[in-house]
């Protein structure tokens, strides 16, 4: 019997290049005669440009071309578009690089080449720039009526959008036995994968480009950059995402310095690169939340949530980034019902133009947003009511024979069993022993707290048609194309992109399995559009769910056809064969056989073979799923406030997860670790502070907490598993849950853990000094 | 122009370069030694690590001119013999690694922590790492590598 691989904890295969130091990253790719690109930036953020010399610059020796903003609006190249359209929604040009005026610190205005970085560096400083400083706004509530930052959009609202019923809601709060209100910001954050972005664009010898890219899609990147910005055939445009250092959603949009460089490798006629500084990322990648929010919740007398309604000011930026749109209306107000069966929802939310860098989806994108708002009011709700946080969610949560659920606001959950999640998750927290241990600690003086998030998400991203009779423009299935070779070995093109995933190991899972051969002859491609047909890369914890799924479509598909080969070989009828574990046998007779290799062999060679099917052995699959795939999860909390510093320290943290089927365990924990990781960072560390000129105070990684090793306890991961019914694998995508559900955890045992001092609500990020000052508010 | 000599991982390399050229980039652009890495320009998150004579440094934060003179050992040579370093393969067993860009930094960061430590506690290797920043793993399974680096070394020893 062959190992099961389906479920192992598989070491991962792409290791050993990754701790030798023989990844291959963008930036570590040189080509001969390659120039370097460096951007001249805005550091205003909002001014008219009245002149720009490039004379002295030029004149340096060793810089080989300036571009500006004109020289692009001149030869007609477009700059980053929105792909995700709303009613009425404001789409102000967004340029590649600015003309006449800037609308954020960081936006693009001239690009430097040179021979070499360091040259290019110094020619980017001596170019001058001339400006009119104009009145500029970083907050979404403020900009809301504030400074003109786009003509078309004369009070910066970008789309005002809303779901649910709002007679029905206002009627729910009207009858309610008790209401809870919050105003809260869900605060700005900057994603930080390690490996800063980078691009090398070159012209071949033949005309066509190729772009080396750090992208999590690079089919969207080159269909985009080809038919909407550059004009460039498709099939002459190549788009590589070699090794991607992590990218949590930064790496999805298409940016102005991919389209620049692009274009200046043809304007230079030599390799160009530009590789992003921390800094400039800082100032140029796109943020994620940025919310401010207005929310209310109402509750009968048993703790029953009868109504929730919510408005949202959601920070754009200066322009709409390419997902930004669905972000904050349609990956937010659809998740707001959360684990409960919340009869009457409303959600208004207003996209808001500021003068800040683009905000796009980041880890979670939008269902962060909507399970801290749930979950906090589902606190606050207890806390007014006298429930204790366990007891309002298990009476609130879904039972388990109402699935498929369907939602006030447009989604139908698949399948779940939330209860026994929060059992599982309160077992192993010792819930009974730890709020006695909470009194005592609290008669000493110590304040102990415990936090809750029952959360879920929809991912899986997406059903075609659903996504796009919700304003994308485009589809959300995946591919897969699975290749047997003569010798009996595989190779796998895949349409999802991994960059810190872990692809190469548990897709190659699921094609030993299903062909029975050995994980060593699979080889799982990705990244390369002159390799892979169209896929839609990696986000939205799409790539098991969706890409793992066109994977098994295919393996499926080749079962089918080594069975008609064998049956042919044997003499035997197609349906009578089984294959299993690499060999496709006659049933009822063990001894008739022919093994995945001489089936393999066969189809190459084609000398003994059926006369109705085509010779070869491979099968491609575009897979479209039915629906979302609804991971959901019961995530709490232990810490500990010191009350004279207002230092937080987590002391526990026991995430329990419903992923649907797991392929690889080891992965599966590791994506919580790192999801629960980025989640407490939010809550207690990060945010991106834009002042009142709007300049970024969090400008490098000095002042920008990324959480260290000591910031994150060890993350107590279990789960249960009720398969996702609507894709093969029965998987529901694991990559976003643990930043999805871990804010309000934080958020709601800091506050649990002050609640008799009076304390109902602290902001994110849960500073020392917000705490300090709770804690003191009457002193 | 000065002239550095630099041995770096037993291989002896003379070479002109400025004075202001950054040690990471000379590994990184002159040599050809990719896998250090450059994550920030602040010296933050530490994916440039190396050891200057033995010792854990942040290569984004020396001069090449600097280390004239020196022996350095980067991620390329740590294993020896083709065998892979005891924390290279903790980080392979226990998922100590996603998108690797972290990882060459934060194993040289840890050598060098193992060296002065060879027994840490779970508190002192988060507090030994303090100079280098993973976005992806949250840290649990990268203390799990350096523990199992640990024990493997007192064992081997």
């Amino acid at each position: 019997m062959a190992t099961q691989m389906i479920g192992a904890s598989i070491k991962r295969v792409e290791d050993p290049r990754f701790i030798t130091g023989k990844g291959l990253y963008t930036d570590d790719i040189q080509l001969p005669g390659m120039t370097y690109a460096v951007f001249v930036r805005s550091p205003h953020a909002h001014a008219k440009i009245n002149s720009l010399n490039i004379s002295a610059a030029k004149a340096m020796p060793g810089v080989t071309a300036i571009y500006t903003g004109e020289d692009m609006k001149k030869a007609g190249i477009g700059g980053p578009i929105c792909g995700w359209s709303l009613p009425g929604l404001k789409l102000p040009a967004h340029p590649p690089m600015a003309v006449d005026r800037v609308r954020y610190v960081g936006e693009p205005i001239a690009v430097v080449l040179a021979s070499d970085p360091y040259t290019a560096q110094d020619a980017a400083e001596a170019v001058e720039v001339d400006y009119d400083p104009l009145p500029a706004v970083a907050d979404p509530k403020q900009a809301h009526g504030g400074p003109t930052i786009h003509d078309e959009a004369p009070d910066n609202i970008a789309f005002d959008w809303s779901i649910g019923d709002q007679a029905k809601t206002d009627a729910a709060f009207a009858s309610a036995h008790k209401t809870v209100r919050l105003d809260l910001v869900n605060n700005r954050l900057i994603p930080n994968a390690l490996e800063p972005r980078a691009a090398i664009a070159r012209v071949e010898p033949t005309g066509d480009i190729t772009l080396w890219l750090t992208s999590q899609n690079p089919h969207i990147h080159r269909l985009l950059m080809a038919a909407f910005m550059l004009n460039i055939p498709e099939q002459k445009f190549r788009v590589i995402a070699p090794d991607v250092g992590g990218g949590f959603g930064s790496k999805i949009f298409v940016y102005a310095e991919e389209v620049v460089m692009v274009w200046a490798a043809m304007q230079s006629k030599r390799p160009v690169k530009w590789t992003s500084t921390r800094r400039e990322s800082y100032i140029a990648d796109a943020h994620g939340r940025d919310h401010v929010t207005e929310a209310e919740m109402a509750f009968d007398a048993d703790g029953h949530i009868t109504g929730l309604r919510v408005k949202t000011w959601a920070g754009m930026g200066a322009y709409l980034s390419t997902f930004a749109t669905a972000v904050p209306t349609y990956l937010y107000g659809t998740l707001l019902s959360g684990q409960y069966p919340i009869p009457a929802i409303y959600c208004n939310t207003l996209g808001v133009f500021t003068n800040t860098v683009m905000v796009d989806a980041y880890r979670g994108a939008g269902r962060p947003e909507a399970t801290y708002v749930v979950e906090r009011l589902v606190d606050l709700g207890a806390y007014e009511l006298g429930l204790d946080p366990a007891e309002i969610r298990r009476r609130n949560l879904i039972p388990p024979d109402q699935f498929p659920f369907q939602t006030q606001v447009a989604l139908q959950y698949d399948s779940g069993n939330y209860a026994a999640t929060l059992d599982k998750a309160l077992e192993k927290l010792g819930y009974g022993d730890l709020r006695a241990e909470q009194e005592a600690a609290r008669q000493q003086g110590r304040y102990i707290g415990i936090g809750f998030s029952t959360a879920i998400e929809a991912c899986g991203l997406a059903p075609s048609a659903v996504v796009g009779s919700l304003g994308a423009g485009a589809g959300q299935w995946e591919s897969a194309l699975v290749r047997v070779h003569p010798t009996g070995k595989i190779s796998v093109q895949t349409g999802s992109h991994s960059h810190g995933q872990g692809h190469e190991t548990t897709f190659a899972q699921i094609v030993a399995d299903g062909l029975g051969v050995p994980l060593e002859d699979v080889l799982i491609q990705h990244g390369d559009t002159a390799q892979s047909p169209f896929g839609y890369g990696t986000y939205g914890s799409r790539s098991a769910a969706v890409g793992g799924s066109a994977i098994a479509v295919s393996v499926k598909k080749l079962q089918d056809k080594i069975k008609r080969i064998a049956a042919h070989l044997l003499e035997a009828a197609p349906e009578d064969i089984d294959y299993a574990e690499g060999k496709a046998t006659v049933r009822g007779a063990p001894e008739r056989f022919k093994t995945f290799g001489e089936v393999a062999l066969q189809a190459y060679l084609a000398h003994n073979y059926p006369t109705d099917i085509e010779p070869g052995l491979e099968a491609t699959t575009f897979f479209d799923p039915t629906n979302f795939t609804f991971p959901y999860c019961v995530h709490i909390a232990v810490v500990e406030v010191d009350g004279g510093t207002g230092q937080v320290e987590v002391k526990r943290y026991i995430a329990v997860d419903d992923v649907g089927n797991i392929i690889n365990p080891m992965i599966v924990a590791g994506q919580i670790h790192g999801g629960v990781a980025q989640g407490i960072g939010q809550a207690l560390y990060e945010s991106a502070v834009y002042d009142e000129n709007g300049q970024l105070v969090t400008g490098s990684m000095m002042d920008y907490a990324v959480p260290k090793a000591r910031y994150i306890p060890m993350i107590e991961t279990d789960q249960t598993i009720t398969p996702a019914p609507q894709n093969p694998l029965g998987v529901k995508g694991v990559g976003e849950i643990g930043a999805i559900a871990s804010p309000a955890a934080i958020a709601n045992a800091v506050v649990d853990a002050l609640k008799h001092l009076g304390v109902t609500h602290i902001d994110m990020p849960i500073t020392v000094q917000k705490v300090y000052a709770a804690i003191h508010a009457d002193a | 122009m000065t002239t550095v000599n630099i041995t770096v991982n037993g291989q002896q390399y003379s070479h002109e370069v400025e004075p202001r050229l950054l040690l990471v980039h000379y590994l990184r652009d002159v040599l050809g030694m990719t896998g250090t890495h450059v994550g920030c320009d602040t010296s933050q998150c530490g994916a440039c690590t190396v050891h200057i004579d033995g010792v854990a440094v942040k290569s984004c934060t020396v001069l090449a001119v600097q280390a004239d003179g020196s022996r350095i050992t980067t991620i390329e040579g740590l294993a020896t013999d083709g065998q892979l370093h005891p924390l290279q393969e903790g980080f392979w067993e226990k998922h100590g690694l996603q998108c690797g860009f972290c990882t060459p930094g934060m194993i040289m960061s840890a050598a060098d922590l193992l060296k002065r430590n060879p027994n840490p506690s779970e508190e002192e290797i988060r507090l030994g790492l303090e100079g280098n920043i993973c976005r992806c793993t949250g840290y649990h399974n990268i203390v799990r590598a350096v523990q199992y680096a640990a024990e493997k070394m007192k064992v081997n020893a």
